[in-house]
């Protein structure tokens, strides 16, 4: 496999070793797809990986990193009302910024066919929550399928494209954070590259699309019609798999990741249970179930995050009069973290002991290493804008997080964050924040993706009801959390160069007149603007502007001959002040045990924005290297 | 072959992924099933990264369940603690390279620095063979994986897998000076 972008588009049936996310977009060139839309989040972004490394020109399809979730949804079910098969994908809690589209769409005749592709995060590896997304699937009546490997991923989605399309409806294929980065050898199917038809197939006379008031009905019943077809079409579903062990008295229900860990833990099982593994996990399938439970004595529902396919399993057994014992989640323990192996033999010896061995006793260890929380890279603006920040507001101000790389600054030794929601929640948080609240003055952080993302409606509404906060814009031109994604302001979008939209001139549109702009690199300056900013009355802007470090430095070590000279330290001239490790706090310096600070020579890049931070002027950056 | 389990660890930005990856498509071309997963939340902002890769006909998740990791290999020091403590089985394996990428709290001075001692004691107690790597003079801080890589083979940490499978794993991953100057590095005879 030497080209990623080759193997995608090649045309033979083959198979390879890729991630889950991988699989994805093959299938989706199998498939037919035409319109894909997205707004970067983990553990999803390496299908735009994937997608970037086929050239544009042989690309079967159009990708765009829209503005936000919502109007990635917007975009993919246009283009689908037009009879393009679309997808969109996000993660876990991109759908609750999608939702305003999301729960209309199964209202719609969708003619092309739509699948949106769901991340979920159970363990909250990289997200705000677990939020468990089957939940929008119920209230939207929309299909959900979910695959537990690459291998699946590839063939779900393939199926749950063949029936949108074919039922003109959307379906949801959900995966999670180890399904998306799982790899595995998977056999793909041939592909036959085909002409994009340029017809305008969206006829208005097929609608009305308006469903408003009484127009609301005869479309939920067809999506009530959908989901019952589905339900129909997922217990004669060959995807579905029932492990027959001819065991009458254990049984499992089961779907996704949890399925692969159940294998695990019952390799050292005293007897095998049957296991019935769901491909379509909303509508469950009341044939297949029902079934199942008549077929066993007692039937366990192993499903991670919620209890949504217990409580529907319940409800199959009262309705059906069927007597089987059904366990589903017993206390709190059951409803959190991901069901990793580790996690399934517990759920499985709390409810089955006797089928179970005891895990021997895990040895005292002498010692633990000390915690590593995430930490912004050597360079990173935002941390020479918290050292700046930090000297211009005192203990009672209100400090109120956003989501990025700048979330961060919550910890030591920073403390800049004392409170987080979502993106872009950080501008209204503040003005509520400041309401009845004379003694303490309240500053907001918002990333500049996030500004586009959610953050406008917060900004407009501090300004039109005269709230008073100032809100800290750290602006590094890229979307740096999830992997350097472009967006409005950084000059070009996922395909093509265009023209930015400055942060600063619409702040300037909507008539805010205390704008204060400085690179955070000028940390005095920052600091004096900032305290200026928080003296204004009412809403005051503070642009904190540098290039994301890591995206330049990658960029740079790909030149020939580059090589970066990292700072020394004069260790005559050092006085043992620890500002450079304990205040400024970049990863680079390394704290000896005889006291010395010296530097860490993997991590220093030689940026120099330390070097005005040493009290002592300790820290040398060799001349004619500032980068 | 028998289920063999590695976790490799380290921290974002060292170059696991790559480690991983190669050592993922060596088992494959030397014919055994193999499964593997990764978690980066955040690790591109300095954080733990953790790969996993299982070898094996009876291997069903990507995860591996706690202490049962034949080989863990480590990137850094107390990543190798904190990966070994977790992961690898008594009597099991850990190779380290020695450097040392100060966790937050011990640059605060709340905490020790883990020590090549400490490793050392936590290895005799569970009668784990420790190898650590470290070379004092490498071109390039980010061919530490490389050198890892290299110790795996020449220890034949990986049962089965020989220079061939890892070579030719290599040249799927990488081309030109960076392929090239890699498998002189792999190559070369052992100097520990």
């Amino acid at each position: 496999m030497k080209k990623m972008g080759d193997m995608l588009l090649q045309e033979n049936p083959f198979s390879e070793i890729v991630m889950g996310n991988t699989a994805l977009v093959r299938a989706m060139v199998e498939a037919g797809t035409r319109v894909v839309t997205s707004y970067p989040g983990s553990p999803t972004p390496e299908i735009a990986t994937a997608i970037r490394s086929i050239p544009p020109a042989a690309r079967p399809f159009y990708f765009e990193f829209s503005t936000n979730e919502k109007v990635a949804t917007e975009v993919a079910f246009g283009a689908a009302m037009n009879g393009h098969l679309s997808t969109v994908f996000f993660k876990s809690v991109g759908l609750n910024v999608a939702s305003d589209s999301f729960v209309q769409l199964s209202l719609m005749k969708i003619t092309g066919g739509m699948v949106i592709v769901l991340g979920d995060d159970p363990g909250a590896n990289s997200s705000q929550n677990e939020q468990d997304n089957r939940h929008f699937a119920h209230m939207s009546y929309t299909p959900v399928f979910e695959p537990a490997n690459p291998s699946e991923v590839y063939s779900f989605y393939r199926e749950a494209a063949r029936i949108s399309r074919q039922r003109q409806m959307p379906i949801i294929v959900r995966l999670t954070t180890h399904v998306c980065h799982a790899k595995e050898r998977v056999e793909f199917g041939g592909w036959k590259p085909k002409p994009h038809d340029p017809a305008i197939r969206f006829n208005a006379a097929d609608g009305p699309f308006i469903p408003i008031t009484s127009m609301v009905f005869p479309k939920k019943r067809r999506a009530l019609e959908n989901l019952s077809a589905i339900e129909r079409i997922a217990g004669d579903s060959g995807l579905n798999r029932l492990v027959d062990n001819q065991n009458q008295n254990y049984g499992i229900i089961t779907a996704g990741l949890p399925f692969l860990s159940l294998l695990e833990v019952l390799e050292n099982a005293a007897e095998q249970p049957d296991i019935l593994k769901l491909a379509v996990v909303y509508p469950v399938s009341r044939k297949r179930v029902t079934q199942f439970l008549q077929a066993h004595d007692k039937v366990l529902v192993l499903e991670e995050l919620d209890n949504i396919l217990e409580k529907e399993i319940k409800l199959i057994a009262f309705e059906e009069k069927i007597g089987t014992g059904i366990i589903g989640k017993k206390d709190a323990e059951d409803w959190i973290g991901e069901y990793t192996p580790d996690k399934v033999f517990q759920v499985i010896k709390k409810n089955w002991p006797e089928l179970l061995p005891d895990k021997p006793e895990k040895q005292d260890r002498i010692s633990e290493a000390p915690p590593r929380p995430a930490q912004m890279c050597p360079g990173c603006g935002h941390r020479a804008a918290f050292h700046a920040i930090a000297k211009a507001v005192s203990e009672q101000d209100i400090k109120v997080a956003d989501i990025g790389c700048h979330t961060l600054g919550f910890l030591p030794p920073y403390k800049m964050g004392d409170i987080l929601l979502c993106m872009g929640a950080s501008t209204g948080i503040g003005s509520g924040m400041s309401l009845f609240n004379s003694t303490g003055k309240v500053i907001a952080f918002l990333g500049d993706s996030t500004f586009f993302h959610a953050g406008l409606p917060g900004i407009i509404n501090a300004l039109f009801n005269k709230h008073q906060l100032t809100l800290i814009i750290m602006e590094n031109g890229t979307t740096a959390m999830t992997g350097h994604q472009s967006h409005a302001a950084s000059g070009e979008n996922f395909n093509e160069p265009v023209d930015a939209i400055p942060v600063r001139k619409v702040l300037e549109g909507f008539g805010i007149e205390q704008i204060h702009e400085t690179d955070t690199y000028q940390m005095k300056k920052l600091t004096e603007l900032v305290k200026k900013a928080m003296a204004e009355p009412g809403l005051s802007v503070v642009i904190a502007k540098h290039p994301c470090m890591l995206k330049q430095m990658r960029e740079k070590r790909r030149r020939p001959g580059f090589k970066s000279v990292p700072v020394t330290i004069l260790q005559d001239d050092c006085t043992r002040r620890y500002e450079c490790v304990e205040k400024f706090g970049c990863p680079s310096f390394v704290r000896n045990k005889d006291g010395r600070i010296t530097i860490n020579h993997d991590l220093c890049i030689g940026d120099g924005s330390c070097v005005r931070v040493c009290p002592s002027q300790a820290i040398n950056l060799p001349k004619g290297d500032r980068k | 072959m028998k289920n063999f389990n590695i976790y490799l660890t380290g921290v974002g930005g060292q170059g696991i992924g790559l480690l991983s990856e190669i050592l993922l498509r060596a088992a494959d071309k030397a014919g055994y099933p193999v499964k593997g997963t990764d978690t980066h939340g955040l690790a591109q902002r300095g954080g733990i990264v953790a790969s996993r890769i299982r070898i094996g006909d009876k291997v069903h998740s990507p995860l591996i369940p706690e202490g049962e990791a034949d080989l863990v290999v480590a990137l850094e020091r107390h990543e190798a603690l904190r990966g070994m403590n977790l992961a690898l089985r008594d009597g099991g394996t850990l190779v380290y390279y020695d450097a040392v990428w100060q966790p937050l709290p011990v640059r605060l001075g709340l905490s020790d620095e883990i020590s090549e001692n400490l490793i050392r004691q936590e290895c005799r107690k569970r009668k784990i063979t420790g190898i650590k790597v470290f070379h004092e003079n490498l071109s390039d801080a980010r061919m530490q994986n490389i050198a890892l890589l290299r110790v795996i083979h020449q220890n034949k940490l990986i049962p089965e897998l020989t220079a061939e499978h890892y070579r030719a794993s290599m040249e799927d991953l990488m081309e030109g000076t960076m392929l090239q100057k890699n498998l002189e590095f792999f190559s070369a005879p052992a100097t520990e």
